[in-house]
């Protein structure tokens, strides 16, 4: 075999996931009733923008979640297949120039030449303390000075093939709704320009452009330059953002599941039994909750960190370490995190269980479950949307900050805390190194701002009387 | 200078963006006169509160705009001044109060910051000279001990004692125009007779005038000195009290008061007002009216009604323009009403409640004791017959609704029996009583509330069947639900939409559909249209009627409107405090009461006929609280009939024929057969 599989935990989960999400989508196709709240999500242009911007992110971690080991020549006298200790994903395949073309240190955006100096000899053995030229970056180019006009050229032939891309996608579009509608291909197209469909196209091929645009862009000229400069020890910023988006993924996501079934189920208990049921759910998290957060992630992390290191034989790769101490950096901070959404969650029940048309279901002869599933459970679950796409966004930026303090994801793990941690120091330098804490920063922002724009599209279209105010 | 306090022409308020504005307020003109009580009567959405919030251009704004019309208040048109000089207009000059007193009042300022507030801003009044005009204030609306109420906060008064302060407030500017913006509605009848006379006693001492918006009939009969009424942003008909009552005229307001139930009314359905009213998005070229009148003619679809007035009597109708020749005898056409036999109790039991006694704990300190208890429902007994309707009548926090929830099992019952076909269903186990419980089903008054607004009508009306187990093959069901749907007058075309998408009127049928639902053998309606408009009520008790005489249901009919008690109810119980003080049938109890409660609580109802009208009796106080009820009879401290023995001990029950039950002292020695206490 070419390559050895291999399956993380946190892969696991987020196949899980992925698939629950695919079954919840195939049932809610199904239901005309449950059709209509999305549907009007997507007849939005907010949500239409954040669910593709999201969509990006989300192909990356997912191509970014598929790891292997791939198979070593054998060799002459050997006979047994030997596996490379680093672990690859797709996304690493797909990127391979990006992660082989590492320098020595920093370097600047498109630059040729390294950021610092060093002392170097000619060909005639003169010594110089001048920036050396960099190993990968412009090493195509004849004479130095060709840089922006090559750059120039690449944009604008780049830019030509994703438009020529972007009017493919348009034409087989046109073809197939001109077809299914029976209509002349130009009065669709009109339609389409003049944003009078029935889903906002124009937006959606607005921004399909916008993103070939950046796409191609972005990987052509990435090959031959560093686009978002290096790091310090020259390994490159695009790549290490790219890799970054599985880990705020995975905290973003997975913290969410740990934390919801004891959300959902200690909240609805205590506020639809009441009594001591409530009490004692009451006295579990007001203590949780007033435990420092970061003392006990720091604590939870630190005893891992030291389980690991007397049982190096169950981890047989750094990218499996790396991958338990994401784990239960998710589950620690799902432990921590959920006594806020079960505290609205009881309060919330507390008011449905009043209801009258909870009363009416009851005088039906109803029983407590039938209750919880058909109406209490449905009627907070616009609550549960809407917290858990915040709190995807505050456990992205929490990430951030865990991993400043170096309590978070393992330091061999490219997260965007690690590139802000790593990239703080050199804030205070003269030139300053700002590429690595703005690439960070730009890609977190990115994610932060469409899903925070996507809860909003999504409660909107789950409120019952917001359908009825359009 | 006219005599004319207020005159308003061609007013137009409309609502939303300019490219699909809702005309709520269409262009209307009145008048009011120095010190006259000037009524404005409609039903919800006709625009009527926002035309009172136009007059002090405090519309929402930028939601709506006044696009045109003249506000001219003693000659000074109100709507040419600046925002600063309409500061010392309001309050000052026109002051306003509203229908929820408790949220018209700020929690967190005692009384007298809140009153004092007006005359700071108003009258530069401070210290002392503030504290007794507030003092006085407090007074003229007859709040006792005003020296002690100055500095108690809003949460310490009772509903119509926050009324009175709201009042107080609006008196602090010495206004000479009064808007009263549904101010009894949220009321009881008792509360709402007091305030009605304050107002009328205000208006005597001080010779403001009071603009009364209102849908109630009844009150603007009582207190109204010119009436107009109002449909869909534009006033149909306006006459002085005794013209409007006496020869009402417009289409509309014939059926209005066809609407109202009566007893008279008893062997037929109520008249109902086709259809709903018109989009008000939309631009008319015709009446307004047209699609639900009963005597359209040709050009009420092509041409605007003009205003017509005659004698000071002005209805906006084709019908009364001299220059068409309308024949008199359409005019003059009476409002046909459809018979409906009144329904004949059975003389089978179906529910025997007896003194049912439903008490909430107090919980107070750290460890939560039990320190005493509200007593909810204290001793109540009843009976239902098949097919027959028992009213439960009572001011609010009398414990009625506890009542209802008590019988269907939906709060822990203390002690007492429901006995539902000889089972005791309070002493049942969950299991068992699962069997029972689609026999008794409940209708509620919010219709708003009582659906789960992420389930479409289908799935609510399902719930009725499948908990019951009913009908498990789809398709049965899916028919099932298209019949109910039939039943209740709504379209089977419409089960996957969700409730948010059906007026108030509609909810309510799904939600009786529901109860349909589960087969039920009684039905308990919780104020089942208090919430909804006179010719809505009118087809809801009518489906009410029809269902009854279809299925041979029984009513527990839990109401504190005594109108729709005449028109419904056979029998009658008056709640007071958690005990049912007067029992009987209809007749016996509401035409002659005989408790001072029922006296005062029916005297208290307003009537459409100032002949009618009983001489209020007034009763001091407000109803105690359950959780320390007073010694002795419950009433005696309102009583105006109160004996010694009556603060000792509570009366038994009386019997004053065999059908006729009442608990007081007065009746008591007439069974031993002493003398004749009354």
């Amino acid at each position: 075999m070419p390559f050895l599989p291999v399956f993380l935990w946190t892969d696991l989960l987020i196949y899980l996931l992925l698939a629950v999400v695919l079954v919840a989508v195939i049932y809610i196709r199904q239901y005309p009733h449950l059709r209509t709240p999305w549907k009007l999500v997507l007849q939005r242009k907010r949500g239409v923008i954040s669910i593709m911007v999201l969509l990006c992110y989300v192909s990356i971690g997912l191509l970014d979640s598929v790891h292997f080991r791939q198979a070593l020549e054998i060799d002459k006298d050997g006979d047994t297949q030997h596996y490379a200790t680093e672990v690859m994903t797709l996304l690493d395949l797909a990127v391979l120039p990006l992660r082989q073309h590492a320098e020595k240190t920093y370097s600047s955006p498109f630059a040729t030449r390294s950021f610092v100096r060093e002392m170097q000899s000619a060909e005639t053995g003169q010594l110089s303390y001048d920036y050396p030229l960099l190993v990968h970056a412009g090493s195509h180019l004849q004479v130095e000075q060709d840089k922006s006009a090559d750059i120039q050229y690449r944009l604008m032939i780049n830019s030509v093939w994703a438009l020529l891309v972007w009017a493919l996608v348009l034409l087989i579009f046109l073809i197939l709704t001109a077809k299914r509608h029976a209509e002349p291909y130009l009065k669709t197209l009109r339609q389409i320009g003049s944003g009078q469909t029935e889903y906002p196209l124009r937006t959606a091929f607005s921004m399909l452009l916008g993103i070939l645009l950046l796409s191609f862009n972005l990987v052509d000229l990435s090959v031959d330059y560093h686009v978002l400069g290096t790091d310090k020890v020259g390994q490159d910023v695009l790549y290490q953002s790219l890799k970054s988006v599985r880990t705020g993924l995975v905290i973003g996501t997975l913290t969410t599941l740990v934390m919801l079934p004891f959300a959902l189920f200690m909240g609805i208990t205590a506020g639809f039994f009441k009594g001591w049921v409530d009490d004692v759910i009451q006295y579990i998290y007001t203590t949780l909750n007033s435990i420092p957060g970061v003392l006990l992630i720091a604590a939870a992390v630190l005893m891992l960190q030291v389980y690991m290191n007397n049982h190096p034989e169950n981890f047989v790769t750094v990218a499996e370490r790396a991958d338990m101490r994401l784990l239960f950096l998710c589950i620690i901070l799902g432990i921590t995190s959920w006594t806020g959404l079960c505290r609205i969650l009881r309060g919330e029940t507390l008011k449905l269980r009043e209801a009258e048309y909870v009363l009416a279901s009851r005088a039906l002869g109803a029983g407590s479950f039938s209750i919880l599933r058909r109406h209490i459970l449905p009627n907070l679950m616009h609550i549960v949307m809407i917290a858990i796409v915040l709190d995807f966004s505050g456990l992205v930026l929490a990430e951030a900050v865990l991993s400043y303090v170096g309590v978070g994801v393992d330091p061999s793990m490219i997260s965007w805390g690690n590139m802000i941690n790593s990239a703080r120091l050199e804030m205070a330098r003269d030139p300053v190194v700002w590429w690595s804490l703005s690439a960070a920063f730009f890609s977190m922002f990115t994610l932060v701002l469409a899903a925070n724009l996507f809860a909003d599209v999504v409660r909107d279209a789950f409120d019952p009387r917001m359908q009825a105010g359009r | 200078m006219t005599s004319a306090l207020l005159e308003v022409k061609g007013l137009k308020t409309w609502l939303g963006d300019s490219d699909n504005p809702l005309r709520a307020v269409d262009g209307i003109d009145f008048t009011i006169q120095r010190g006259q009580t000037f009524a404005l009567l409609g039903e919800s959405g006709c625009g009527k509160s926002m035309t009172a919030l136009s007059l002090l251009r405090l519309n929402p704004h930028p939601a709506s705009r006044i696009l045109a019309g003249q506000i001219y208040l003693a000659g000074q048109d109100l709507l040419t001044l600046s925002e600063a000089d309409m500061r010392h207009i309001r309050g000052r000059r026109i002051a306003m109060i509203f229908q929820e007193p408790q949220s018209s009042l700020n929690p967190v300022l005692s009384v007298g910051d809140q009153i004092g507030e007006c005359l700071q801003w108003h009258f530069n009044l401070s210290g002392d000279k503030l504290r007794s005009r507030i003092i006085s204030l407090l007074e003229s609306v007859g709040i006792p001990d005003p020296e002690q109420r100055i500095k108690e906060y809003p949460h310490q008064l009772s509903g119509g004692m926050k009324q009175r302060v709201v009042i107080a407030m609006a008196l602090a500017g010495e206004p000479e125009l009064l808007i009263a913006d549904e101010p009894t509605t949220a009321l009881d009848v008792t509360i709402q007779a007091q305030i009605l006379d304050l107002l009328k006693q205000i208006q005597r001492d001080t010779g403001m005038a009071i603009l009364l918006i209102s849908h109630d009939l009844a009150v603007v009969a009582q207190v109204a000195d010119y009436v107009a009424v109002m449909y869909a942003g534009q006033i149909v008909e306006s006459a002085s009290r005794s013209q409007f009552f006496e020869h009402y005229q417009h289409p509309y307001t014939k059926k209005l008061f066809a609407a109202l139930p009566t007893e008279q009314k008893r062997d037929q359905r109520l008249s109902v007002i086709k259809g709903n009213v018109p989009v008000l998005t939309q631009e008319f070229t015709g009446c307004r009216f047209v699609e639900r009148c009963e005597q359209v003619m040709e050009c009420c679809e092509s041409n605007v009604p003009q205003w017509h007035e005659q004698q000071n009597h002005g209805v906006r109708c084709h019908l009364f323009d001299s220059e068409k020749s309308v024949e008199q005898s359409i005019v003059q056409q009476a409002i046909n009403s459809s018979p409906l036999s009144e329904v004949l109790p059975a003389d089978r039991l179906v529910l025997d409640v007896k003194s049912l006694k439903v008490h909430f704990p107090i919980h107070k300190g750290l460890f939560q004791r039990v320190v005493g208890h509200v007593r909810a429902v204290d001793d109540v007994s009843l009976s239902l017959r098949q097919a027959e309707t028992v009213a439960l009548v009572g001011e609010s926090g009398c414990g009625k609704t506890t009542v209802g929830k008590g019988i269907l099992q939906l709060v822990p019952v203390t002690s007492g029996e429901v006995n539902y076909q000889g089972q005791i269903l309070n002493k049942l186990s969950e299991r068992e009583l699962k069997q029972h419980r689609s026999a008794l089903q409940i209708i509620f008054q919010d219709p708003f509330a009582s659906m789960n607004p992420r389930m479409t009508i289908t799935q609510i009306i399902e719930e009725g069947m499948s908990t019951k187990h009913l009908g498990k093959d789809v398709a049965a069901r899916s028919k099932r639900v298209d019949d109910l749907l039939d039943r209740v007058g709504l379209r089977p075309e419409h089960k996957h939409r969700y409730p948010h998408e059906f007026s108030g009127g509609q909810r309510q049928r799904i939600c009786i559909a529901r109860a349909l639902a589960a087969e039920p053998e009684i039905i308990i309606c919780d104020e089942p249209t208090s919430a909804l408009d006179v010719s809505v009520q009118a087809q809801i008790l009518n489906l009410l009627r029809e269902i009854q005489h279809e299925f041979g249901l029984s009513f527990l009919f839990i109401t504190h409107n005594i109108s729709v008690v005449n028109y419904l109810a056979h029998r009658v119980a008056v709640m007071y405090l958690g005990r049912i003080v007067e029992q009987g049938d209809r007749d016996e109890v509401l035409n002659s009461p005989k408790h001072p409660y029922t006296q005062a609580l029916l005297a208290a109802v307003p009537e459409l006929d100032e002949d009618k009208q009983r001489s209020v009796i007034r009763l001091s106080g407000e109803l105690p609280s359950p959780a320390n009820p007073p010694k002795g009879c419950h009433f005696h401290q309102r009583c105006p009939k109160a004996m010694p023995v009556c603060s000792e001990q509570y009366p038994t029950q009386t019997e004053l024929s065999q059908t006729h039950e009442v608990r007081c002292f007065l009746y008591e020695e007439y069974e031993h057969g002493s003398t004749d206490a009354t």
